[in-house]
């Protein structure tokens, strides 16, 4: 089993792929934490920890849930509002959730507008604009998920955490796969059930991202 | 064929950035009649750019871009070049392939579209500089026209490598100086249009795009005849003002002063039969179209 664990960074400017580095992914019903395999609700509760704990708990739906390809994508983007929802009602004072959209992955130039959207292509800058110590990415095709998952990696602090509809994210610090309507309100679940029971880290040098 | 299958979920409607809705909005897709004139009226396909003030390039791009008649189903095929700047900002799906390939990633992905989608009309449009057309990629150019793929290639004609400086490029005129090509341009212009039509293009047409109205038509019939029946080329004069040594108000009169009946760029149209034959077809179907359009409100 490889040694190497997938930590937040800020690794180094081109940080290895994890796969390269010998993680894996987790088979169904199973997750990974730090490139550590571990059954599927040990990975609710490290999620619900990491958004409970950070400053600035962010969602970043991608478009496979932004836009109503068909009614199950629908169905997610009310899911994930509700995830959304449900960390707003659970965190404490001093601690900002986040909601922010990758409508698409276009390499927008001259810049974006970091307050308002993401984009796969520059992550960091709405990680660092709106100082993002927590992210969870769904709804976003694999390819443009794992560049993102890297660059964030790489030059950030932040902690991501992939709800992957296909088989998971080696490049995410916690993934789950087969994302599905259920597994995100079980999430939510999650952060209700461990509400009050973490300590914020609001006034950790650790907390917002850094480059 | 419907502005219905582009939709935001409403869920996430109000986190979605304001250019999104107003394209889901105001947009033209599934618009039959859409063209040049919706610009201004409603959301245009292309977001801001990075082109040059004034640049042709950019109103090219717009008008085609409000022109296309199926935008929703339609891919466009990009290469290297001034076009690869503004793609990014573009709400038309878009390939950017490796310098020069573009007819060659277009013959594959119109192939794969017909299998993928039988049942669907998806156009194919490559857009590339003169030098990916002309040069680095005549090969491939000529290649997908010999087999007679049914795609569109529109060429942008500014006579030079504007991107990386101003060098010699095989659609520059001849005796022409640029900054990186000093000593002048030792032979003709390409008459690419001509070996276009000699290739099996059944629609070729040489402008500038002085006039919204003109892009629009040809570039209509340019799609429909690919469509339908064989490889179209359109070679539009898009100048580039700052290796001319114009200014950004100039780029317009430049198109003007060449489109003149003895200019280089005086308007050139090769029909083949069938594609004549076509055309006819859809204009005898859009008179009906428009005279029934015309009878329902009269009765309404």
């Amino acid at each position: 089993m490889s040694q190497y664990r997938v930590l937040p960074g800020p690794e180094h400017f081109l940080p290895p792929a994890a796969a390269s580095m010998g993680i894996y992914l987790p088979n169904p019903g199973e997750a990974h934490i730090n490139g550590v395999i571990v059954p599927e609700d040990k990975a609710y509760e490290e999620a619900a920890k990491q958004f409970l704990m950070a400053k600035v708990p962010t969602i970043f739906p991608g478009p496979l849930v932004l836009w109503a390809w068909n009614e199950k994508a629908a169905k997610k983007a009310t899911a994930v509002r509700h995830l959304y929802n449900t960390l707003k009602e659970c965190v404490q004072p001093g601690q900002k959730p986040m909601l922010i959209p990758m409508p698409d992955y276009r390499p927008k130039y001259p810049k974006i507008n970091p307050e308002v959207e993401i984009n796969p292509n520059h992550p960091n800058l709405t990680i660092w604009h709106n100082k993002i110590d927590c992210c969870m990415f769904i709804g976003v095709h694999c390819h443009q998920a794992n560049l993102s998952l890297k660059i964030i990696r790489g030059g950030t602090s932040c902690y991501t955490i992939a709800m992957c509809a296909q088989a998971g994210h080696e490049d995410a610090m916690l993934s789950f796969r087969d994302a599905s309507v259920e597994k995100i309100m079980k999430l939510a679940d999650w952060v209700r059930k461990l509400k009050g029971t973490v300590q914020p880290r609001l006034t950790s040098a650790k907390s917002g991202a850094s480059n | 064929m419907s502005k219905e299958r582009i939709q935001i979920s409403e869920a996430l409607y109000d986190i979605m950035p304001s250019d999104y809705q107003d394209l889901v909005k105001n947009a033209t897709y599934g618009k039959e009649d859409r063209g040049w004139k919706d610009i201004g009226n409603t959301k245009e396909l292309i977001e801001q750019h990075s082109l040059c003030a004034g640049c042709p390039e950019s109103m090219a791009f717009r008008y085609i871009l409000a022109s296309l008649p199926n935008p929703e189903d339609t891919v466009m095929v990009g290469s290297t070049g001034c076009t690869s700047l503004v793609f990014p900002m573009v709400a038309v799906h878009n390939i950017h392939s490796l310098f020069g390939n573009q007819n060659a990633i277009a013959s594959g992905l119109k192939r794969a579209l017909s299998v993928r989608f039988p049942g669907r009309v998806k156009d194919v449009v490559v857009l590339a500089g003169d030098g990916a057309t002309v040069d680095i990629g005549l090969d491939m150019t000529l290649q997908a026209w010999f087999r007679q793929e049914k795609f569109t290639t529109i060429c942008f004609d500014n006579e030079l490598y504007a991107n990386t400086g101003g060098q010699e490029s095989g659609l520059m005129q001849k005796g022409f100086v640029a900054k990186m090509a000093p000593v002048g341009k030792l032979f003709d212009k390409v008459r690419l249009p001509e070996i276009a039509r000699e290739s099996g293009c059944h629609y070729v047409v040489n402008c500038t795009v002085s006039k919204p109205s003109l892009v629009e038509k040809v570039i209509r019939n340019a799609v429909h005849i690919a469509r339908e029946i064989g490889p179209t080329y359109l070679q539009l004069y898009t100048p580039c003002i700052l290796e001319i040594g114009k200014n950004s108000m100039e780029g317009l009169q430049e198109m003007r002063d060449s489109e003149k009946p003895t200019e280089r760029f005086a308007y050139k149209e090769y029909i083949s039969e069938p594609a004549k034959q076509l055309l006819a077809e859809l204009a005898a179907k859009d008179k009906e179209r428009k005279a029934a359009a015309k009878q329902l409100a009269g009765q309404a």
